[in-house]
């Protein structure tokens, strides 16, 4: 077995030197009715070459984004990602190694860890960021967690906005610490209907700019709004390029900004792993989950990074942890950084705009298709549209044509009622021809 | 002292400052066409200017190649951490991936359009279910700790389900256990109860017996355990929790030493997450991504988390996605989307690669590497477990150190200085001065050999009375030893740019 | 002025009605630099042997238990500047709270001094 380099006479001479008999002697503990007597009905080892023939056997039953016109996001997006990111995130020392428990030999993960975390709090307008969480809908979980935490109250105000998979993810996790979800119904500009259910008891809002309808909102009000009440306001977000562009929500009054780190620096890979963004006020460092890389100095006086801030987390504190979270999403946030660094500040503006006008391009041309209504009335780099044919079967059809044109509304949120809908999304991934493609084979289908 | 050098580098270890001392907002590593400058976004564009520095792509590379140099990896060496289950990741693995037709899928694509992918994932969760002899899987969970929350909150549902969540709030978790348990534990809701340890690292049986009744919704136990035993009273404890209307879920961090060899579905298991990136060889790429799909059992299973994967009569495949459609009763869902797909084809890839034969030979091997380095060591070295084998990792302790003046941590600075990544340092929290020392299936003898050889070298030198030799460790590392109490008393998380004028002022 | 003693390693000094409590030097060399104190609100009451503060090492947390039960009147808060304080002065710049005794009586269960010193000898 090409993974195993002990041979059958190393296997000898190391029992011999235990003093077993054999491997089975090892194992000693085991109850006598679980001992398998067979192998497991399993197939046998095989070669790289079988095992990679069959690999792109089931590759190729899929059909990649990137062989059709692809106008999908809905919280995953299709960015171009520098060669040199993948390279990278590849050394073995990035690749191979653990989380940085011996600070001495990890100077590397360490540093860019806190460059990382820099790049976060800069990119969201707030003051500190962790070293991220496992992926977008699980931070915003993590965040009303928090702010539980902080308030001492556990009713949280959930937006008609946020996406339907992070509200149930939401519900799931937080849900199992007792806090209480209200959910607003899905609304395409409703970020500040929450401000109408703010009470004494509740904990945080939680709002998304752009929205899953990529609805851009300003949420100064609602911050103001929360605040009076005592209450936090949690910004989540699934598009982290529009932070190139848009106003951030660390600069519109957000208590914690949590959401997808994916769209700079990853591929879509059917959606997953990907890497949650966490950033929060100084004053909550204490509160919040997940990983943190600080600075200090060794014994010579030299600057360092290590791990801090360690008695917050599940190996110290146990069942009075912050969070359970332990391993988060390092490589992806080393790809974050990486693309990040690539793009400066320059770089991701100019990036920003050009997805903004893409989707201005897209809206227009779809906009001239009778019977097309486009339903977002700010947007970023995506938009809802109303056909006159149902959502789901709208995009079915397309894709039958190599056109994948946006994600059915119902799909995310069967409960919603909008049948109609279908929010599409256009980056700087898409051509001219694309966006022709699309309206041709959108027009076929009305 | 480090020797001192004009430029702070020394000979292939380059000196490398912060990306926000070296970059600057003009430049940028990417090449992309003028926009025109249209903007719908009505009035909401960012009012102050980004401050993210950039580089350009030679600048970059060199910055980030810079810096993995300072990192220690399994690709370098031996990295015995135990519970970490570092072993070789396979390169193969890394290259189907990247597969067009799964890197650059959308995970709300028709689903007539991800066939191949879906088909992925049913192989997995067949290849999951046969080797653990449990009957359903959610393969959403994005971690180990996230996987514990599936399968404690499947507890829950079932509890709710039977009328009993509201009576049965405790949960039992043995004091070697990982930090992650209680944490989990808790954030269901649960309370924690711990139970302890006898005087030969397993769980004391009678003070568990005790701790049953009506009010217990689960134990949560790790096999083999963490002081790198397999428990030998697992299926009493299993038939006992059932008995007493509880369930049993297992941690399986330590999966990889019995792999192909034991089913938990047959020790009563009713629950178990699987780390991919530990018994299935993803990357742990610097503290993640991982994945933690969570095995259930018969009684558990109707409770799996949304998404469901299900097979239509034509035999396509797909996907429920939301409560509401199943005909089961799923407790929720753990995350966006459909889990850590990136990480199903690497581990699917290196289950195949092994097959049930190299999987089992993996698992022996495993233990067997543990064993060798134990009976190696365990004259140099007290090993408060040691007169009996061990699973896949070595539990020794710094008691014969101690006297004189040597911790566990002082030798895990030295073995920095020899080039290796130190065992576990301090759990688990039942051993005082712990060293967990977990070598995996993918050492060689002669790696094992070198490695005893330093760690003997290095008991005797503290037998000797050189104890200043390992206070001063690391003398060798990128870095000497880092002062973590500075950094948890001043925190410092981020870069200001008020510091890059206060530096350049100082120099 | 009395000093009594928990089996957990806190002290309380009484002076009237007021008690003082901290962390035992003992307390604070076991757990090795003092990085973090959080404390309660003033304000906030607690029965004997509830979570009353939290002290942090860099890899460790212990939490601190009131030793008699009471009503906070007074923090400490320099020890959010200087948790350092608490190694270098446990036993007295090092305090936690001063509580308004709501039972004396409590205080006959504790430890003195030679009870308590007794006790951690046994302990190593």
């Amino acid at each position: 077995m090409r993974y195993l380099p002990l041979s059958d006479a190393d296997r000898r001479d190391m029992l011999s030197a235990i003093g077993a008999g054999s491997v089975d002697d090892l194992y000693f503990n085991v109850p006598k009715s679980a001992v398998l007597s067979r192998l497991v009905d399993l197939p046998r080892a095989q070669g790289e070459l079988d095992v990679e023939r069959f690999f792109k056997s089931l590759a190729a039953r899929n059909t990649p984004a990137g062989k059709t016109a692809f106008f999908l996001g809905a919280g995953a997006y299709r960015h171009h990602v520098p060669a040199s990111v993948d390279h990278l995130i590849q050394r073995s020392e990035f690749l191979t190694t653990y989380t940085p428990y011996q600070p001495e030999i990890a100077q590397g993960t360490l540093q860019t860890l806190f460059e990382f975390q820099t790049q976060v709090a800069m990119l969201t307008g707030m003051e500190v960021a962790n070293a991220s969480m496992w992926d977008g809908s699980t931070a915003v979980a993590e965040a009303a967690i928090m702010a539980a935490r902080v308030t001492k109250r556990k009713t949280i105000i959930v937006s008609g906005g946020l996406h339907p998979h992070y509200l149930d993810t939401t519900r799931t996790m937080a849900g199992a610490q007792g806090l209480h979800i209200v959910a607003l119904p899905a609304a395409i500009d409703g970020e500040a209907d929450v401000v109408a259910r703010l009470g004494d008891d509740v904990a945080a809002v939680i709002v998304q700019s752009p929205n899953v309808f990529g609805t851009v909102s300003d949420l100064s009000p609602i911050a103001r709004a929360a605040h009076a009440k005592g209450a936090l306001m949690i910004a989540a977000f699934t598009e982290a390029v529009a932070f190139g562009l848009v106003e951030p929500p660390g600069a519109m009054g957000a208590d914690i900004v949590a959401g997808e780190g994916q769209s700079i620096g990853n591929p879509l890979s059917f959606g997953g792993p990907y890497v949650g963004l966490f950033a929060t006020r100084e004053k909550f460092i204490r509160q919040m989950p997940g990983r943190l890389a600080g600075e200090t100095v060794d014994a010579d006086g030299a600057r360092g990074w290590v791990l801090t801030l360690s008695t917050r987390e599940q190996h110290i504190r146990r069942e009075k942890a912050t969070s359970n979270i332990c391993t988060n999403a390092g490589l992806c946030s080393l790809a974050f950084t990486i693309h990040m660094t690539l793009l400066g500040a320059a770089g991701l503006s100019r990036l920003a705009q050009i997805n903004h006008e893409k989707a201005c391009a897209v809206a227009d041309a779809l906009a001239a298709i009778p019977g097309v209504e486009i339903l977002t009335p700010r947007f970023f780099n995506e938009f809802a549209i109303r056909t006159p044919r149902g959502g789901a079967d709208l995009v079915d059809v397309l894709a039958q044509d190599g056109v994948i044109a946006g994600a059915p509304f119902v799909r995310l949120s069967p409960q919603s009622g909008m049948d109609d809908v279908v929010v599409v999304c256009a980056t700087e991934s898409n051509t001219d021809e694309d966006i022709a493609e699309l309206s041709r084979a959108l027009k076929g289908a009305l | 002292m480090t020797p001192h050098t004009v430029s702070g580098s020394r000979g292939l270890l380059q000196a490398e400052p912060l990306l926000f001392e070296i970059g600057d907002v003009h430049r940028t590593g990417v090449d992309l066409p003028a926009p025109k400058g249209v903007d719908r976004l009505g009035g909401l564009k960012r009012k102050a200017a980004l401050d993210l520095p950039g580089l350009t792509e030679p600048e970059a590379v060199r910055h980030y190649v810079r810096l993995s140099q300072k990192n220690y990896a399994i690709d370098l060496g031996l990295f015995p951490l135990g519970s970490c289950t570092m072993k070789h990741n396979p390169r193969l693995n890394e290259r189907l991936a990247r597969l067009d037709g799964f890197a650059d899928l959308h995970p709300l694509q028709p689903l007539s359009t991800v066939q191949g992918a879906l088909e992925l994932m049913a192989e997995l969760a067949h290849w999951l279910m046969e080797l653990t002899g449990l009957d359903a899987v959610a393969l959403s969970p994005k971690a180990g700790a996230h996987g514990e929350l599936c399968g404690m909150l499947a507890i829950r549902a079932a509890l709710e389900a039977r009328g009993e969540a509201e009576t049965r709030r405790r949960v039992i978790v043995p004091s070697s256990a990982h930090g992650t348990n209680p944490a989990t534990a808790a954030a269901c809701g649960f309370i924690v109860d711990e139970v302890g340890a006898t005087e030969d690292g397993h769980v004391d049986l009678e003070e568990f017996k005790q701790k049953l009744g009506d009010d217990v919704a689960a134990v949560m136990l790790t096999n083999p355990n963490t002081c790198g035993l397999f428990e030998r009273d697992v299926k009493t404890i299993a038939d006992l929790v059932h008995a007493a209307g509880g369930y049993f879920y297992c941690d399986g961090a330590n999966y990889n030493a019995i792999m192909g060899r034991v089913r938990p579905g047959d020790l009563g298991v009713d629950a178990m997450h699987i780390n991919l990136h530990k018994t299935f060889s993803t990357p742990h790429g610097g503290g993640g991504p991982g994945a933690g799909p969570t095995v259930l059992s018969q009684a558990l299973a109707p409770f799996a988390p949304v998404p469901h994967l299900v097979r239509r009569d034509d035999k396509s495949l797909a996907l429920i996605e939301h409560a509401d459609d199943a005909s089961s009763a799923p407790f929720g869902r753990m995350c966006a989307f459909h889990g850590q797909m990136g990480m199903f084809v690497r581990a699917l890839a290196h289950m195949m690669s092994h097959g049930a034969d190299g999987l089992k030979q993996a698992a022996e091997d495993a233990v067997l590497n543990a064993n060798y380095v134990l009976a190696r060591l365990k004259g140099h070295y007290n090993a408060p477990f040691g007169d009996q084998p061990c699973m896949h990792e070595a539990l020794l302790d710094d008691s014969t150190l101690r006297a004189n003046g040597v911790e566990t941590i002082d030798l895990a600075k030295a073995l920095l200085d020899e080039g290796y990544h130190p065992f576990t340092t301090y759990f688990p929290l039942v051993v005082h001065g712990a060293m967990l020392i977990e070598p995996t299936e993918t050492e060689s003898k002669r790696e094992l050999d070198r490695f005893a050889d330093v760690m003997i070298a290095l008991a005797e030198r503290a037998a000797a009375g050189d104890s200043a030799f390992f206070k001063a460790a690391p003398q060798h590392a990128p870095t000497r030893r880092l002062d973590e109490v500075k950094a948890a008393r001043q925190p410092k998380l981020r870069w200001k740019p008020e510091e890059a004028s206060a530096r350049a002022a100082a120099e | 002025m009395t000093t009594k003693f928990t089996k957990d390693h806190e002290w309380v000094r009484v002076d009237g009605d007021v008690a003082t409590v901290g962390v035992t030097p003992y307390a604070a060399e076991q757990l090795g630099d003092v990085v973090y104190v959080e404390l309660p609100e003033k304000g906030r009451s607690f029965a004997q042997g509830a979570d009353m503060a939290v002290v942090e090492s860099a890899k460790a947390a212990s939490d601190v238990y009131a030793p008699i039960s009471g009503e906070v009147v007074d923090v400490n808060d320099a020890l959010t500047g200087a948790p350092e304080t608490v190694n270098e002065s446990a036993d007295d710049k090092g305090w936690f709270v001063k509580v308004k005794v709501a039972n004396a009586a409590e205080l006959d269960a504790l430890m003195d001094e030679a009870a308590y010193a007794d006790y951690v000898k046994g302990l190593d």
